[in-house]
């Protein structure tokens, strides 16, 4: 896909990870390293996937394009546009709806003023419904990068929230010391 | 109370890493396995405990181990399934995040067993900070010698890989995950060939749980027939139970299979029965795919016999009057709870999970939550419904090429022919629809036929 964007680049450092992250699997199953290394464009490029930034991994992995796209487009985790500084993903599953998840939804929607599937305006907060995170026994619950925040009430949200703010951080799953460098 | 084989040193501080895990008698299965016995006397330990597979679909591990393929030449891989997705099971989360060094320990004795020198274990990416435990971990075994070239000095070779999902619960399938791992779309493949024959990168491989792979360790240390004297029949040995929803004590428990469940659920060790004083309405023993069923089946079966915690006891009674041990994930609904909005969240779950192949499951998952949703969220549902529901449901079920098909057409069945009265109270009382607050009736629906227990 050709873009007039410029061709985003890994950090040094996290070009030290994918290369030990493509070691993992046998010559020429380069492929495999495929999910990690969105996972880590996602972070290191702004919370999202753009078209450069799959083309990028595609070069990198030596594979088509498309065959990123593909894989990008299927699984929940990658966001195909732009997202809050903030990610907040709530578990809407039985097992949580069961334990009241419904009233933090609610909750959340009202205190930042925005629907599930939008962004605050400042760009700090995005809402997101999402299936069964595995955090049943602690429900309700909502993920935000790699953090769960469980047992959740609506004194703790706010609380959740205010500090999230101060933070001020891209929220992602990995990071440099995510994967052992093998 | 049983004996615990997965979580006997949960509270022990510091678990999580090598040298306290060492020091409770860590790694001493692969000692054993390596300089002790042969690959095929492990496999033949694992036959005799009678372990079944603990992600759900309860197959004899040790069958499933002696299916491996074995070519001069081809590589064979063990491949640890830890997508855990289904709703209401989050056991394995527990036991990775609070002792990785099991499945850890777990995974080199299998490998032994099955003669792979390469294993990943696939997490669901949802888990990144369960991975950042696991990966640590695997860090500490290989600077001890556990991972790596020539361990304890036998000439034996493992290298073990984490890999990520990236959130498909598909993948928790085992060709899908599979395919997810060689870094495509997760998914499901034609069967045969199994991934004995032909799994990962056209090799033979090995498939197994997380809680599968943990307890093979308590096997190799105790033995096979020692294992088996726990539990009831087929169902041998410990599972780790994840108990959720209107209980007073979520949590995973290790438990004896063959308790009964009315022990499992009120007793203080457990469950700790039905939060807030209501009555119990229902539960979903394994997970979200099996039937639900109402209390008083949940307790004891048709004939008036006590149930056990047991893949034949739960199971007894077939889709009619019974339901299934599944992935142990146990989630209880008190009185208050509407069936029919539950059985809303779980067709979108599915209709979301679907990955598209199959067209009676991509389109009939949809078909699902959108008439459930028109009933339960919309207050527009008319009693054909009802029975187009389950048609639609008939009609997914059998008809794809894996079983998220039959597991979301499941759930539908039994709802509809355990809480029928609930679905038609939803169509005869749309202006009380509008009225119940996210999905929690304020009353209980009385039922026609039996009382709450």
């Amino acid at each position: 896909m050709s873009s007039i964007e410029p061709t985003p680049a890994f950090s040094a450092d996290t070009l030290e990870v994918v290369h030990s992250l493509i070691k993992r699997y046998p010559e020429g199953k380069q492929k495999s390293a495929l999910l990690p290394i969105l996972h880590l464009a996602q972070a290191e490029f702004g919370g999202w996937l753009s078209a450069p930034t799959m083309d990028y991994v595609a070069t990198i992995l030596n594979i088509q394009a498309i065959e990123v796209y593909e894989v990008a487009s299927f699984y929940s985790m990658y966001n195909l546009k732009p997202v809050g500084k903030c990610l907040i993903e709530l578990c809407h599953t039985a097992p949580c709806w069961l334990r009241g998840a419904e009233d933090i939804a609610a909750h959340l929607e009202k205190k930042l003023n925005i629907q599930f599937g939008e962004t605050t305006p400042d760009g700090m907060f995005t809402l997101k419904r999402v299936e069964c995170l595995g955090s049943c026994g602690t429900a309700p619950m909502f993920q935000c990068g790699a953090t769960f925040y469980e047992d959740l009430t609506t004194d703790k949200v706010d609380t959740i929230l205010t500090d999230l703010r101060t933070a001020n951080v891209q929220s992602s799953y990995v990071d440099s010391d995510t994967f052992r460098r093998n | 109370m049983g004996k615990k084989l997965l979580l006997e040193h949960l509270h022990v501080p510091g678990i999580q890493t090598l040298q306290v895990y060492r020091e409770k008698g860590g790694y001493k299965s692969v000692e054993k396995a390596l300089k002790e016995m042969t690959p095929d006397a492990i496999v033949e330990e694992v036959k005799k405990s009678g372990l079944r597979g603990r992600g759900g679909a309860g197959f004899p591990t040790g069958m499933k181990w002696s299916f491996l393929a074995k070519p001069e030449g081809k590589a064979r891989y063990l491949v640890c399934n830890a997508d855990e997705s289904e709703p209401g099971t989050f056991k394995d989360r527990f036991l990775m995040e609070k002792i990785p060094h099991a499945l850890i320990e777990g995974m080199i004795t299998s490998s032994v067993a099955l003669g792979a020198n390469t294993a990943y274990i696939y997490v669901r990416g949802e888990y990144f900070y369960v991975i950042k435990i696991l990966e640590k971990a695997i860090a500490e075994a290989y600077a001890a010698g556990w991972l790596g070239q020539n361990i304890l000095g036998t000439g034996y070779n493992l290298d073990l890989y984490v890999q990520a999902g990236a959130g498909a619960y598909i993948c928790g399938e085992e060709t899908a995950l599979l395919e997810s791992l060689e870094g495509k779309r997760g998914n499901p493949r034609m069967k045969p060939p199994f991934p004995a024959i032909a799994g990962l990168y056209a090799c033979p491989t090995v498939v197994n749980n997380v809680e599968t792979i943990a307890a093979v360790v308590p096997i190799v240390n105790m033995g096979g027939d020692e294992y088996a004297k726990i539990g009831v029949g087929k169902s041998t040995g410990t599972k780790l139970i994840s108990a959720g929803g209107n209980i007073n004590k979520p949590g995973v428990y290790e438990i004896d299979l063959g308790i009964t469940v009315e022990e499992f659920l009120y007793s203080d060790e457990y469950c700790g029965g039905i939060a807030n004083g209501k009555k119990l309405k229902a539960c979903i023993p394994g997970g979200s795919s099996v039937p639900i069923v109402p209390g008083h089946l949940l307790l004891n079966n048709i004939a008036g016999e006590k149930r056990l915690m047991t893949y034949e006891s739960l199971s007894d009674g077939g889709f009619v009057s019974g339901s299934m041990l599944g992935s142990g994930g146990f989630f209880v609904y008190d009185e208050d709870a509407s069936i029919p909005y539950s059985l809303y969240t779980l067709a979108r779950f599915y209709h979301h999970e679907s990955c598209g192949q199959c067209s009676p499951c991509r389109e009939g998952t949809g078909w699902l939550e959108r008439i459930l949703k028109r009933m339960v969220i919309d207050g527009q549902g008319k009693l054909a419904d009802i029975d187009l529901l389950a048609e639609v449901a008939k009609k997914i079920e059998g008809n794809t090429i894996c079983p998220l098909g039959d597991a979301a057409a499941w759930p539908v069945a039994a709802a509809i022919r355990h809480f029928r009265h609930e679905f038609e109270w939803y169509v005869n009382n749309p202006n009380e629809v509008a009225k119940i607050k996210n999905g929690k009736l304020n009353k209980p629906i009385p039922h026609p036929l039996y009382e709450m227990v």
